[in-house]
């Protein structure tokens, strides 16, 4: 008979404004947390790409080759590649250490919005405002895509990749889910256009934030809705939607300004974050820790649970 | 050591060189080599200074031998038996030392500056004034060349001396106080060309001397470099041969441009006679070959050159003011360009001297001063085009103003039309299929066209009736001649007109009928029938008038008709061209699932499901097997269709599922509909007991499947549009369709219908469309679809039944139902419940799913107990089975409350998999 599993503790929602950074790189289109959570990515509207660390509030690298604004990022699973995508319809794949281009896939006909690697980093995901998705090889040297999605009628807002599943979001109202393994494409009519969607930790479930102002959780198996979650405003902008690091919130940005979580299953409204007064462009949950990365205008802020003792500031 | 001492002064100090050896303790110390002994050796010994025998040296050959290093036998040695030795034609390097070659030796052979020490960086202020110098030259833009040949780059010398301070134009050393004086011209010495215009510019310098503040310092002065070309001939000092170019062709040479002359002249100075003579061996050089006998002779060749011409005086190199050297400023640089360029233009006539000014600009006159209310539009006149419609009009302008065209053939052949003109030429008639390009048209386009154009008569005529009655002064016209003028316009043009393809007054078939008569007789020419055919008991105005009509009719036929039906062809292949490849699943229409989004109902009725191929490498790289590895579609599948096909429109009527999805959605949407009170998330539905007579519900809905079908045809369309055609084999439809074929209207009315839409069947037009068509179409196909219907889905019911009765604790994935049915073209979709072997690699994966479900449901448990305040808080590992039973009654009024809506469909699932989740 083993021990008993300790008590999981009481998730807890970032609440406190540990730090403030300031990107200097225009508006922060984008920031995600790297696959570890100790760095993270910020995509500027000047065209570079800085890489940070967020929790000792250091500028570490940044990165220069796009040839317009910077949309997504995303850092592959050993730390050593970034993939990016941009206006300037290309979607680049970097080395972290010398901050050289290794490729750029151009092939988009229109701006890319969201970038995504595999888990293996092998493969880039892409989906741009032509509505469609290319899955691009980072192994051989082909220039064309591996295969394009063009299944969507729309722009493609938001894509995530799981182990064997492509999601797409996409501005006809569709969350569009390939799975390869059984070879088969799931379309979930949502209506209104997507801005955002992602997979919960468990794999089993699918956040989609649409413009009418609504996160949805659906099952992926079946579609069904499992819950709903309102309270925010998003009828514009292309906004992120993120999970807490055990699925048990869920978070969106929104145009007023604000960060707003709901308990995943109650559906209530948790807690209400005022970043900013305009627009929370995007967001990054950590991936193991209470902590939320949230960008508004051309700033970066870090928040922690309340407990959090940062301990860089009694220095 | 110094540096070592303490940290401080390390700051401080500069070390040069490398720090000797720390001496170690009671080492002897070496007695150092005498002077005479410091002797450079190379590797063999030898001494290295004065060694080869070109060098003066004493050391030849092989250690002074002729032997080499393999021994006496020479290398090139090849035994004459086998092989003719290949004749080496020796140079005098094959006789020189290695030393004689190297950097020191006589013949050097690489004292070039290598990249390795060349700096990378581009000389910047050079390129700048190239730049500029690029700009003011003659001719913008040649010191393109010069960046091609030309090195960009600068030395490290010149970076380093940068660096320390120096600036081109300014010479190496210590500043100096005073500027050195500089020496004025001698007056003695001849200037060739034009004198420099007086007091340009050297007095202006003059003038700047004169201000020299004492404690400023000038950079000493640049060092002109000497010109290092040496002497290889035995000509006369300043001796320069005859430049062949100029010899030939005379002066043409000279005014050659050179197009590297402008910035780089310094540099091709020095290297311009070398390049020269190595350039030159053949061909006629020097003055003492003279011209041949067949060439002009040339003006100067013998031009004398005496001592004079040359400076006698030993002086200051610059007669500017000395300060710049080579590399001196462009406004020096362009002084001393134009006097060449004034030299350049070559003999001066006796008498005339060169203008020291250039000739006065010539005089360039202002355009005139635009009045005041001058607006830069141009307003064109009214034209008449022409075109045979305006023929009459134009006729009747040109009569108005007297100036009556006597000759037809006097128009100008812009105002025939190509008919006319081919007439004219007495060519043949287009060979078009004598149909016109009416026929093409629909039905209806025809009649709106028809409609459109008279109306336009009718205004057309009014326009024309009034001038004609104005036209007063004139005679009218007896309608015969006029009829006799438009047949003399149309003439035969009408011969090729089959009446019966036009039928302009379709609408009023006695008209039509006149009409007809008419044409035939203006064909044979029949001046007086013309008459007959129009109708006695019209009015003169109206016969008159309906005359008119006529002609403009057979005239736009005419027109219209040969010309335009000459360009267009019918298709060779229908059948061919009328397949076009569709997806062969569609997302089908939003509609109701708008309004089961509106209704939260997610879930069946939201989602669409198809088959997808993914790439054979995207499943490499995702290291997942290949769910088809026998197909070579990627993607969706797409299937070849009839372009005119209504199943274009609808997706096909599927067998299997769809039928009773939909009726089931229709149940449920009925159900909904009865039960308008919108449940909250909270209120667990009876859905429980929904479930548990599952059965009966089948019945029920075998039941309602008929009424279904008995209903009226255009539902019985909407419900094949709403499930997604998927398992349906490509063959079947197309016998389907032929055996529709038959059953359809013909061709044409589809196409009447379609074409006016979009010709394309692209997926986003195909709703629009879709929507538009369902009412003709929906007559059509409703009796096809209803057969088509039938026993497919009466077999698929069954067989969901029996999967559903049979193991009902199975999950019941959406996709299985179909899988029991999946067809054999395009391989398994799902594992059909654990059941055949077949599936063995899809049953891991299956597996896989329960143990991420396993995983998921203890997340669920966590979500449970945060709900629930943690109030009992369970141990987790008294097995499973508790847990899944706490499993079941939280999720049961969590989860199941939470989707209460949505699961109202899931109908086809069991109980226990609605629990599960």
């Amino acid at each position: 008979m083993a021990f008993p599993r300790p008590r999981p503790a009481r998730p807890e929602l970032p609440r406190q404004r540990v730090r403030t950074l300031q990107c200097g790189q225009g508006a922060v289109r984008a920031v995600r947390f790297n696959v570890d959570g100790n760095y993270c990515l910020t995509c500027g509207s000047d065209k570079t790409l800085k890489l940070w660390n967020p929790h000792k509030g250091t500028a570490l690298r940044t990165y220069q080759g796009h040839g317009y604004e910077v949309l997504d990022a995303a850092g592959s699973f050993d730390n050593s590649q970034l993939c990016s995508c941009g206006a300037d319809k290309t979607v680049a794949l970097w080395d972290v250490a010398t901050g050289q281009v290794i490729r750029k896939y151009r092939g988009h006909a229109g701006k890319v919005n969201c970038v995504q690697f595999n888990e293996e980093a092998t493969i880039i995901v892409s989906g741009s405002i032509d509505s469609t998705v290319r899955c691009w090889d980072c192994r051989s040297r082909r220039p064309d895509p591996v295969q394009v999605l063009d299944e969507a009628k729309d722009g493609v807002s938001s894509v995530k990749v799981s182990d064997h599943e492509i999601l797409s979001g996409s501005v006809d109202g569709r969350v569009r889910r390939y799975d390869l393994r059984a070879g088969q494409l799931f379309s979930d009519y949502i209506g209104s256009p997507i801005t955002s969607v992602c997979f919960s930790k468990d794999g089993q479930c699918v956040l989609a934030a649409s413009l009418d102002s609504t996160l949805r959780l659906l099952d992926k198996e079946t579609g069904e809705l499992l819950g709903e979650y309102t309270g925010h405003r998003s009828t514009v902008y292309r906004l992120d939607c993120v999970l807490s690091e055990q699925d048990t919130h869920v978070g969106s940005a929104s145009e007023d300004g604000r960060v707003y979580f709901w308990d995943l299953v109650e559906g209530s409204l948790a807690l209400s974050l005022a970043v900013g007064r305009s627009v929370v462009q995007s967001l990054s949950f950590h991936p193991t820790l209470p902590c939320l990365l949230a960008a508004t205008e051309g700033q970066l802020q870090l928040w922690r649970e309340d407990t959090f003792q940062p301990e860089g500031d009694a220095a | 050591a110094a540096a070592e001492s303490s940290d401080s002064d390390e700051e401080d100090l500069v070390s040069y060189g490398t720090a000797l050896q720390p001496l170690q303790e009671g080492e002897r110390l070496k007695k150092p080599v005498p002077l005479q002994e410091q002797t450079v050796k190379d590797a063999k010994g030898r001494y290295q200074r004065f060694h080869g025998a070109f060098t003066g040296g004493f050391s030849a050959g092989y250690f002074n031998t002729v032997g080499t290093k393999e021994g006496w036998t020479p290398s090139a040695f090849v035994s004459s038996r086998q092989k003719r030795a290949d004749r080496t034609i020796l140079g005098p390097e094959d006789f020189m030392d290695e030393e004689d070659l190297s950097e020191f030796g006589i013949a050097p052979k690489d004292i070039t500056t290598t990249d390795d020490f060349a700096s990378k960086a581009k000389d910047r202020i050079k390129e700048k004034a190239r730049q500029i110098a690029g700009v003011v030259a003659a001719i913008p833009g040649t010191t393109a060349f010069d960046d091609l040949i030309g090195p960009s780059k600068i030395t490290v010398g010149v970076e380093l001396l940068r660096k320390m301070g120096w600036k081109e134009g300014q010479g190496v050393g210590p500043r100096v106080k005073r500027k050195p004086r500089r020496q004025k011209p001698d007056p003695a010495v001849k200037v060739y060309g034009c004198a420099l215009p007086p007091g340009l510019s050297e007095g202006s310098e003059d003038e700047e001397d004169e201000y020299q503040p004492e404690n400023v310092t000038f950079a000493p002065k640049d060092v002109m470099p000497v010109d290092l070309t040496p002497k290889e001939n035995v000509h006369g000092l300043g001796y320069k041969g005859l430049d062949p170019s100029q010899a030939l062709f005379g002066v043409s040479g000279r005014e050659h441009l050179n197009l590297f002359a402008a910035g780089s002249e310094d540099t091709s100075n020095l290297l311009g006679d070398l390049k020269h003579s190595k350039g030159r061996k053949l061909g006629i050089t020097g003055q003492a070959f003279g011209v041949g006998a067949l060439e002009e002779e040339d003006d100067d060749i013998y031009a004398t050159e005496t001592l004079s011409k040359y400076d006698t005086v030993l002086k200051d190199e610059e007669p500017g003011d000395g300060l710049y050297g080579w590399t001196a400023p462009k406004q020096y640089k362009s002084r001393k360009r134009s006097e060449r360029e004034v030299k350049y233009i070559g003999k001066i006539l006796d008498g005339f001297s060169l203008a020291s000014k250039s000739s006065t600009p010539s005089k360039v006159y202002p355009p005139p001063d635009l009045p005041r209310n001058y607006r830069p539009v141009h307003y064109f006149r009214p034209v008449i085009a022409a075109g045979n419609e305006n023929c009459r009009l134009q006729k009747a302008l040109e009569e108005s103003t007297g100036k009556l065209e006597s000759d037809a053939t006097q128009q100008s052949r812009h105002a025939l039309n190509a008919s006319q003109r081919r007439e004219r030429l007495g060519e043949a008639a287009l060979k078009g299929p004598a149909l016109s390009v009416l026929e093409y048209l629909s039905e209806k386009d025809r009649e709106r066209l028809k409609e459109v154009k008279q109306a336009s008569e009718q205004q057309t005529k009014a326009k024309m009736l009034p001038p004609q009655s104005q036209n007063s002064r004139f005679q009218p016209a007896p309608p015969a001649d006029a009829s006799h003028k438009w047949q003399m316009l149309l003439g035969g043009q009408l011969a090729n007109v089959g009446s019966s393809d036009f039928k302009p007054f379709a609408r009023n078939p006695e008209k039509q009928k006149r009409y007809e008569s008419f044409v035939k007789s203006l064909k044979q020419g029949e001046k007086d029938t013309l008459e007959h055919c129009l109708d006695p008991s019209m009015t003169e105005w109206e016969r008159g008038r309906e005359q008119e009509e006529f002609f403009r009719a057979a005239m736009f036929y005419k027109s219209s008709n040969s010309t335009l039906s000459s360009r267009f062809t019918r298709a060779k292949y229908e059948d061919d061209v009328d397949k076009v490849e569709v997806p062969r699943d569609q997302e089908n229409d939003t509609d109701d699932k708008e309004t089961a989004v509106k209704m939260k109902m997610f879930g069946k009725l939201t989602r669409d499901k198809f088959e997808w191929h993914p790439e054979k490498l995207l499943c490499k790289r995702f290291n997942v097997p290949d769910p088809y590895p026998d197909s070579t579609i990627v993607g969706l599948p797409k299937v070849k269709r009839d372009k005119y096909s209504v199943f274009n429109f609808l997706t096909m009527p599927e067998p299997t599922t769809s039928v009773t999805q939909a009726t089931n959605e229709k149940i449920q949407q009925n159900n909904s509909l009865n039960k308008p009170k919108k449940p909250s998330r909270w209120d667990v539905s009876d859905k429980e007991k929904e479930k548990k007579d599952s059965i009966s519900e089948f019945i029920s809905l075998a039941r309602s499947k008929a009424d279904v079908q008995q209903q009226p045809p255009v539902p019985a369309t909407e419900e094949s549009r709403t499930g997604p055609s998927e398992t349906l084999p490509t063959e079947v439809p197309n016998e389907d369709k032929d055996q529709e074929e038959e059953s359809r209207p013909s061709m044409d009315l589809f196409k009447a219908i379609f074409v006016s839409s979009s010709d394309e069947k692209s997926s986003s037009s195909e709703e629009e469309s879709d929507e538009e068509q369902q009412p003709t179409t929906s007559v059509i196909d409703s009796e096809t679809t209803k057969q088509v219907d039938l026993p497919d889905s009466s077999s698929s019911n069954l067989q969901e039944s029996v999967a559903t009765t049979t193991d009902p604790g199975v999950p019941l994935l959406p996709t299985s139902k179909q899988e029991l049915d999946a067809t054999e073209e395009f391989g398994p979709k799902l594992p059909p419940a654990f059941s055949s072997g077949r599936f063995c690699r899809l049953l891991i994966r299956k597996e896989k799913h329960r143990k991420n479900r396993e995983k998921h449901k203890t997340k669920r448990e966590h979500k449970h107990k945060k709900e629930k305040k943690k109030k009992h808080k369970k141990q987790k590992n008294k097995g499973k089975h508790r847990n899944k039973k706490s499993e079941k009654d939280s999720s049961s009024d969590t989860e199941d409350s939470s989707d209460s809506l949505s699961d109202r469909d899931t109908t086809g699932l069991s109980p226990k998999e609605l629990l599960r989740r």
